[in-house]
């Protein structure tokens, strides 16, 4: 039964979690300035960081809590940079 | 470490669920403002949904299930929500600083009065010095 | 204390999360006491200064109040969210006069007002010891600056000043 109840609330939440990323994409694409384009990488990372520790809870293994974490620092470096080149880069487009 | 989800007892597995719908659900909730909100600086606040609550319920959602599944505490998953809670205001800062810089270097027109350039302490007195 | 261990809390912090992320063994353990300490050793060689709290019965308050207005906020602007540009909304900037100077002091505002959705941290100028952040749902500037002021920078102050 608790597994019906489980096994059923992560489809759910990795459906809504897809179609998050999905959505951060099309801001992504969309733009329409570079900072809005980060901004929206940004939110991708996080959904992709959740979406990862969603599949740790149905395979029941802890080593994707890893690789989640790895995306949290990758994403956190990328929009660092990012953020800092919009900031002293070329800036006026 | 693995577990089975067979083994989480059923008082344990409704609030894992609720928990885990909950925090999926803010984070897409989160992404559709960054969809739907107009200006920038409306957009910035979207993400936020996801980085508080939505973390925060998917990590309750896995601590609980880790918990009750393996009969003994398991809390290595709050490594991601303070990592998350900690780095997060970090990059929006740098980003909505970053914005405010470009915004002002072209006189964006979205920039209200309240948020235009005020000249620092140190550049008013040079500027005394000057005339 | 301070010679051997400059900076007790780092290490500390280090120490658990070596133990959360690599299991509770005697090998780990030592080990992570040696990373704890050396990491330590290597930004007091860095010159930053350490941190003092004064109060530490005003942390738990602190937290507790945060963690309210996080839940306040999320449902506040996952309604506004939903109920789409319907609903007549201003959205602002405000600048608000801080008269805490403490750098950790602000760091941890600046974590506050990110983390609750609704305000954003945009700029501050240490030299005027002006902050400017955006507000989602602006209604009355004044109240933003005075909850600021009562809710959030008094309590700081206590812990830090």
């Amino acid at each position: 039964m608790s597994e019906i109840i489980l096994v059923s609330a992560i489809w759910i939440a990795q459906g809504a979690l897809a179609l998050a990323m999905c959505l951060c994409t099309w801001r992504m694409v969309l733009g329409p300035r570079a900072q809005d384009r980060v901004l929206a990488m940004d939110a991708l990372y996080v959904c992709a960081m959740l979406q990862l520790l969603a599949f740790g809870i149905r395979t029941g293994n802890t080593i994707f809590f890893e690789a989640s974490l790895v995306i949290g620092v990758l994403g956190f470096v990328a929009t660092v940079s990012l953020a800092k080149f919009l900031m002293r880069g070329e800036v006026i487009e | 470490m693995t577990i089975d989800l067979a083994d989480v007892p059923i008082w344990a597995a409704i609030p894992a669920a609720a928990f885990l719908v909950i925090g999926a659900g803010l984070s897409l909730l989160g992404t559709l403002g960054l969809v739907r909100l107009q200006t920038f600086y409306d957009r910035i606040h979207a993400p936020t949904l996801a980085t508080s609550w939505g973390a925060g319920g998917m990590v309750m959602a896995s601590m609980i299930i880790f918990t009750a599944a393996s009969a003994r505490p398991v809390f290595h998953e709050i490594l991601i929500g303070i990592f998350v809670t900690v780095t997060t205001p970090v990059t929006l800062m740098m980003l909505g600083r970053a914005t405010l810089y470009r915004d002002r270097m072209e006189n964006s027109p979205d920039l209200p009065k309240a948020a235009r350039h005020v000249p620092e302490p140190e550049d008013e007195e040079k500027e005394e010095q000057n005339t | 204390m301070s010679a051997i261990i400059p900076y007790p809390l780092l290490a500390a912090g280090l120490v658990l999360m070596w133990l959360l992320l690599g299991g509770f063994t005697p090998g780990h353990l030592v080990l992570s006491i040696i990373v704890g300490v050396g990491c330590s050793h290597a930004l007091a060689a860095l010159g930053e200064k350490s941190l003092k709290v004064r109060r530490w019965l005003a942390i738990p308050r602190l937290f507790g109040i945060v963690l309210y207005d996080i839940v306040r906020s999320n449902i506040a602007v996952a309604g506004i969210i939903l109920s789409g540009q319907r609903r007549t909304r201003s959205s602002g900037f405000i600048t608000i006069p801080l008269k805490v100077r403490h750098p950790s002091a602000l760091a941890i505002l600046s974590i506050i007002l990110t983390s609750t959705p609704g305000t954003a941290w945009l700029d501050y100028s240490s030299a005027r010891g002006e902050l400017l952040i955006h507000v989602f749902d602006l209604v009355d500037p004044e109240q933003w600056v005075e909850l600021i002021g009562t809710r959030y920078e008094r309590l700081l102050m206590e812990i830090f000043e």
